[in-house]
């Protein structure tokens, strides 16, 4: 309950911080606004008002800071603006309109899910033989712990436009992307996960005559369980990114990454901020499901301390 | 033809020779398990080389690597601009903007154990965000050179350092911190000789993972935007061109800026926290 309420009154004060910090940042515009409706603004010379602050601006003209928080191309939108938008662009439109938010969203959402799908599977069969076979441990580990500290993400235009060029298009360059950026921490956190049983509980399966698949299946494939749903939180959250990526090389004109490169180009910034906080509100629902899912599964495995 | 089966021989030979290193007593060492780690890219690299080369695979799907070699050697001055714009400016400044700002907030917070209880849910939250996508905002506030960069770097950085320095301050345990109190010592003292310390693996975890995200950061950022430099710009500007030659070489120079700057973290971080059981050999 105290976490609660402490969580709450963080969450107010970044509110407030933003709020506040909507004055100086926009009352450039919300003067210039001012102005050209007839209200007195000091100084009413525009190029001086660009010398100054924005902390200055605001000190010198209060009557204009409620204006700031209702712009309509703020440099940064006031909450309420952006809830408004994100309001109007879910719930007020239909879900088929090229306008609709869900739409953008389920666009990009089914690419990341595609190539998260594709990357986890891949990552875990690498994983089973990494664990099994001695050489490919030594060849292809190293490897793949050197890749995670490489920024991957830069072949993402390099891929869309090659995948274009053999004729491929659409849905399956971005889950390629979301694939390949979600395969090495599935790896990686996988082969800890499978050598996490320990060298007694190893024994007891050998003493009990265990074959390696029943070794497999009946300890090593459980006890990787909780490394498992850890890396796949990082993978999703990665795939993600890697379908949001994926949408700006080419100037897509679906999905939320075509929604934040739009905005940018026509300087709707209440719009790339919509975008910005639909694409987080999809993340935590992803990594908010897989954490559910992990409750639960650990739970019916007794896993849970 | 006869490259494809070259190819396939190379693959062959490689396979074969790493699986008489890691069956023998070789297995066991250093060197022999870099020699087989090695002996496996270079597989890779020739496999490639000769595979591209055979089927004829035209130079806008993928380049062979003798390719890319010759143009990283033939263009290192426009990848060295490029690298001191993205890494050295963009990447390296908002790392460690971003990184002390996290570690200065971390302290501050970790005073209140209300402000701490608020802030991890929060931070923990934020750090599994999205957060490239603030990058056309931050584009627009700061203009196209690197400093728009550094700040997305900056805001990239920021949760995953909080996150782990706080939960690093937190380390101690209640016996630890008694025994500072009976040494009579104060909030800075124990914090500098027993705190800070033990949440120095914490915060080198923060500092690792922090690598990666800075140069993510600073590459997609300029794919909203940037002069005419920079790796993420090179790097889009061509494709366009087709020039996937460059785009390899650019690559490249991003691997080893990344997997160096990594490295470097491992090595202060063995220099600092020699004493923690996970340096130990």
């Amino acid at each position: 309950m105290k976490s609660v309420l402490a969580v709450l009154s963080v969450v107010g004060a970044l509110v407030a911080v933003w709020y506040l910090a909507a004055i100086p940042m926009n009352i450039q515009g919300a003067l210039v606004e001012a102005q050209r409706a007839g209200v007195a603004v000091e100084p009413e010379d525009a190029a001086q008002r660009r010398q100054m602050g924005g902390l200055a601006l605001a000190v010198k003209n209060p009557q204009v800071i409620p204006a700031v928080w209702a712009l309509k191309r703020p440099r940064l939108p006031a909450p309420h603006q952006v809830a408004v938008e994100l309001w109007k662009t879910t719930v007020g439109k239909k879900i088929t309109s090229k306008r609709s938010l869900v739409y953008h969203s389920w666009v990009t959402l089914s690419a990341t899910l595609l190539g998260f799908a594709i990357g986890t599977g891949l990552g875990i069969v690498l994983a089973v033989g990494i664990v099994h076979s001695r050489v490919m441990d030594m060849s292809v580990m190293p490897w793949a712990i050197i890749s995670q500290t490489i920024p991957i993400i830069a072949l993402a235009p390099m891929i869309i436009v090659v995948l274009y060029s053999v004729g491929i298009q659409g849905i399956i360059p971005k889950a390629v992307i979301s694939a390949y950026l979600s395969f090495f921490p599935v790896v990686v956190g996988m082969v800890k996960g499978l050598r996490s049983p320990q060298a007694m509980q190893l024994d007891l399966m050998r003493t009990y005559n265990a074959g390696a698949a029943q070794v497999f299946w009946k300890l090593r494939l459980p006890a990787s369980m909780p490394y498992l749903f850890a890396s796949l939180k990082i993978g999703i959250a990665a795939s993600l990114v890697g379908a949001i990526v994926g949408e700006l090389p080419t100037g897509a004109v679906a999905g939320l990454g075509a929604r934040l490169l739009a905005g940018s180009y026509y300087g709707q910034t209440i719009q790339i901020w919509a975008a910005l906080f639909a694409a987080a509100i999809l993340a935590a629902v992803l990594v908010g499901l897989l954490g559910l899912v992990e409750r639960v599964t650990l739970k019916r495995m007794g896993m849970v301390r | 033809m006869g490259l494809v089966i070259a190819a396939l021989a190379v693959w062959a030979l490689g396979w074969w020779v790493n699986l008489r290193l890691a069956a023998g007593p070789a297995a066991h060492s250093r060197v022999g398990r870099l020699a087989v780690a090695a002996i496996f890219g270079v597989t890779i690299i020739a496999v490639w080389e000769l595979l591209v080369r055979g089927l004829e695979v035209p130079m806008v799907i993928l380049p062979a690597p003798s390719l890319i070699a010759q143009r990283f050697v033939a263009s290192t001055d426009v990848l060295w601009a490029d690298f001191v714009q993205t890494f050295l400016k963009g990447a390296l400044g908002g790392y460690v903007i971003g990184c002390a700002a996290a570690f200065a907030v971390a302290v501050l917070v970790d005073r209140s154990d209300f402000l701490r209880r608020g802030l991890l849910p929060v931070g923990n939250f934020m750090a599994a965000l999205p957060i490239v996508g603030t990058a056309p905002i931050l584009v627009m506030w700061f203009g196209f050179d690197w400093q728009s960069k550094a700040a997305v770097v900056v805001v990239m950085v920021f949760f995953p350092m909080l996150v782990n320095t706080v939960a690093g301050l937190n380390e101690t345990t209640q016996i630890q911190r008694d025994l500072m109190e009976t040494y009579a010592a104060s909030y800075w003292q124990s914090f500098s000789r027993l705190r800070l310390p033990a949440a120095m693996p914490f915060i080198f975890n923060g500092l690792k993972i922090s690598t990666t995200l800075a140069l993510i950061g600073a590459i997609v950022a300029e794919f909203f935007g940037s002069p005419t430099l920079g790796m993420g710009f090179r790097i889009s500007t061509s494709v366009g061109q087709l020039a996937l030659d460059m785009v390899w070489a650019e690559i490249v120079v991003a691997a080893l800026a990344g997997t160096l700057f990594y490295g470097a973290v491992v090595l202060i971080e063995r220099r600092v926290t020699f004493w923690h059981p996970s340096q130990r050999e």
